[in-house]
């Protein structure tokens, strides 16, 4: 039996928060369970891996529950946790490309090439319209061009267009200013653009001659 | 013509302010613009493109079972009961009729005050229970518009009211204090008023966390009849103007005091 059915009728998050620093723990359970849905959403889009995801969800609750104190009694829960996984989750993304660039440095040190600029890989890699036709295919394009992304682009792009989130709140995850994170936004929307050319330009061609809703 | 620059597109696409009217106005013009605003618009429409696969309805359910075990206790350290909602209320209220009565007995207490001593001390008084009390109101009032507002869902069993009845709990402490201080002070029409509220914010204190929606029912009812809504606004009202205008207007007499009663 989940908690909102033990309860037998739904608390509000302000009452559970509540009852979770009162020492009631069960009452916490209503929030993680009532969130996690949420925050995996994110946590997928950010990280690209659902084992990943996993992990950001679980870590992002645990913080949140630790730092629950501090949470401010009239802010909204899920936004708290939101931002909680958010910050996990970019970390995670930093720590993820540092480990990669570890693995690869080596060898590229020994064959003695030069750093690529993951764009260029990007566009290299790019295939025709044609095989971008299926949405199958254009998504698996789309998310290799995700990760192509710095972590503090695809944290941008994730929290403004899938979460609608507004330049103050990404600014503040990215723990920069508003005028750099409008700029953040701006340089992934750019890189997915180049990575995703050809496909992007026929289908935006059809659409702007208005053959294609 | 001067083209819109892709970092333009995306900021009217963004619906940033910055040349937004510029752009439109370019846009409405030129068809080559247009089509770069839909290779734009396609970036976006790629990226809803990307499943997420589901985690499954039991996900919430699954993530508690695997925090649960790490998750230490909280417990209460010794000096958080001191700070809990309704002891921080009376605490505050406290203060304020401390202050209010400290300040009111500086006047007395040097000899042979002069008339504007004594007006002085008196307008300080008059200040601070405007200020006070017209938070309190505003916080009942929030209280009971909230219990107004909602709107059982057809075929709800419960409602719970616990963060109002909570709140409610601590503003009948609050409001009887208020309520004694203005009888003190001779104010029968702000106390008559404080009175009624009281027992509106007593019946919600005093109800279950969870009522059925006929319960709830008679909670709105109570509030309705008694049109304590009004009447707090009413208050609220001539008191931000007593706030206000504290310094050119002369202080309000009970005579006036007493139309509100008569909302």
């Amino acid at each position: 039996m989940s908690g909102e059915q033990a309860e037998g009728v739904a608390i509000s998050d302000a009452v559970a928060v509540e009852r979770t620093l009162a020492g009631e723990r069960e009452a916490y359970r209503v929030l993680v369970e009532r969130h996690s849905q949420y925050v995996y959403r994110l946590a997928y889009r950010m990280t690209g891996k659902k084992e990943d995801a996993e992990e950001v969800v679980q870590e992002a609750f645990l913080r949140a529950y630790q730092k629950l104190e501090q949470f401010a009694g009239n802010a909204n829960f899920a936004t708290w946790v939101y931002r909680i996984a958010a910050n996990y989750a970019i970390d995670r993304l930093r720590q993820r490309k540092n480990e990669d660039a570890r693995r690869e440095q080596p060898q590229r040190v020994a064959e003695g090439e030069p750093e690529p600029d993951p764009l260029s890989e990007v566009k290299d890699r790019a295939p025709s319209p044609e095989r971008l036709a299926g949405s199958a295919q254009l998504a698996a394009r789309m998310k290799e061009a995700l990760d192509t992304l710095t972590p503090a682009e695809r944290t941008a792009i994730v929290m403004r267009h899938w979460d609608g989130c507004g330049i103050e709140e990404i600014a503040a995850v990215l723990k920069s200013n508003t005028s750099a994170a409008k700029n953040t936004v701006f340089r992934a929307v750019q890189k997915l653009r180049s990575a995703l050319k050809p496909f992007v330009d026929a289908r935006g061609a059809a659409r702007a001659v208005g053959t294609e809703s | 013509m001067k083209h819109a620059t892709e970092e333009e597109l995306f900021r009217y696409r963004q619906g940033d302010a910055k040349g937004r009217e510029t752009t439109a106005a370019h846009l409405q013009e030129c068809g080559e613009c247009r089509a770069e605003l839909a290779k734009l618009e396609e970036v976006f429409s790629a990226l809803d493109a990307i499943p997420v696969p589901e985690p499954g309805e039991d996900y919430g359910t699954r993530v508690w079972r695997q925090i649960a075990p790490r998750l230490p206790e909280k417990r209460a350290r010794w000096w958080e009961p001191l700070f809990m909602p309704r002891r921080l209320v009376v605490a505050g209220v406290m203060a304020a009729l401390l202050a209010i009565a400290f300040l009111a007995g500086q006047w007395s207490k040097t000899g042979n005050p002069g008339i504007g001593d004594v007006a002085d001390a008196v307008k300080v008084r008059e200040r601070v229970l405007v200020v006070a009390v017209g938070e309190h109101l505003g916080k009942s009032e929030m209280v009971l518009v909230e219990l107004s507002n909602v709107q059982p869902a057809s075929g709800q069993r419960l409602i719970n009211i616990a963060a109002e009845q909570k709140r409610a709990e601590y503003l009948v402490e609050e409001n009887r204090l208020y309520r004694q201080t203005a009888l003190e002070g001779g104010d029968k029409a702000m106390a008559s008023t404080l009175d009624e509220l009281e027992r509106v914010l007593l019946d919600v204190a005093n109800s279950p966390e969870e009522v059925t929606p006929a319960q709830f029912e008679s909670i709105q009812k109570r509030i309705a009849e008694h049109g304590i809504l009004l009447k707090v606004r009413v208050v609220r009202q001539e008191l931000r103007t007593a706030e206000t205008g504290r310094k050119s207007q002369p202080a309000q007499t009970d005579s006036t005091a007493k139309e509100r009663n008569k909302v």
